[in-house]
């Protein structure tokens, strides 16, 4: 890849999605969005994982790394979803401002 | 040059999904714009030689978690009132916050002098990843099974209807 990508640029681009999905994480209601907010986290993590990978001599222990986090942001959505349901049938609703059952 | 230009192109998706992932007012909007922020993923994974996991990540990510989101949206109700149904708050206090957080990064990101290791030929991925899950990273992955035999019990505890006694 001599095009003049550097490290840099893969760096911000991340740094960019991780951001817009720490602001849907911060201002969401809706558990569902908050979730993909958590996604794209992740995605952004595993991006970061994958370009000190490529541009620090292509060891492969980067990528075991992201292969990691995909599974565990799987389990993390499965698990996530099925609790969203459930507060769905307990409440009728997925505002996290309305679930508020817990709060002192 | 031309890896630049695709980079650019996948960034602007990758990008302008995730922009429609974060602002949209209505959720599924944001849904689906999730399918192109995380194809965009796919695309830099690929730019950045990693065939392998490219390939996890379309199927995990696009083929299964966000099928399961969608499926999570259209069983939760109020998906056709649209000023409800992705309500946001606090806006600017979650754009400060962001902000704040970003500009650090973005200070440490381009303060920092990297150190680049002399780039190799893009080579297929596979042989070696799987040699690592099977040598050097054995304990883990087989804490990866446990952890997903986990997921999946408690999902099916949590989101099953309990019996009326």
């Amino acid at each position: 890849m001599g095009g003049g990508l550097t490290l840099d640029h893969f760096l911000i681009l991340s740094l960019i999605v991780f951001a817009l999905g720490m602001f849907c994480v911060l201002t969401r209601r809706n558990a569902i969005g908050i979730l993909m907010g958590v996604e794209l986290i992740l995605n952004s993590a595993n991006i970061n994982y994958l370009a000190f990978a490529f541009f620090g001599g292509g060891k492969y222990d980067g990528q075991v790394f992201a292969i990691f986090v995909i599974m565990l942001a799987a389990a993390e959505a499965v698990i996530g979803l099925a609790v969203v349901l459930a507060i769905y049938q307990n409440f009728r609703t997925i505002d996290v401002g309305a679930t508020e059952t817990l709060s002192g | 040059m031309l890896a630049t230009v695709i980079f650019y192109a996948i960034a602007a998706l990758t990008v302008g999904s995730a922009l429609i992932v974060a602002f949209s007012r209505n959720i599924l909007y944001s849904t689906f714009s999730l399918l192109g922020a995380l194809m965009g993923v796919v695309g830099l994974y690929v730019l950045l030689a990693a065939d392998f996991v490219a390939m996890v990540q379309l199927l995990v990510y696009v083929g299964g978690i966000l099928v399961l989101t969608i499926f999570a949206v259209m069983l939760t109700a109020g998906i056709a009132d649209v000023t409800v149904s992705n309500r946001a708050v606090g806006t600017v206090p979650g754009l400060v916050t962001v902000a704040i957080a970003g500009g650090v990064m973005l200070y440490a990101i381009t303060r920092t002098h990297w150190h680049q290791a002399a780039l190799s030929a893009p080579a297929p991925t596979t042989y070696a990843i799987g040699n690592a899950f099977l040598g050097a990273y054995v304990l883990p992955f087989e804490v990866a099974s446990l952890v997903l035999l986990a997921a999946l019990i408690g999902a099916i505890v949590i989101s099953r209807h309990e019996a009326v006694e």
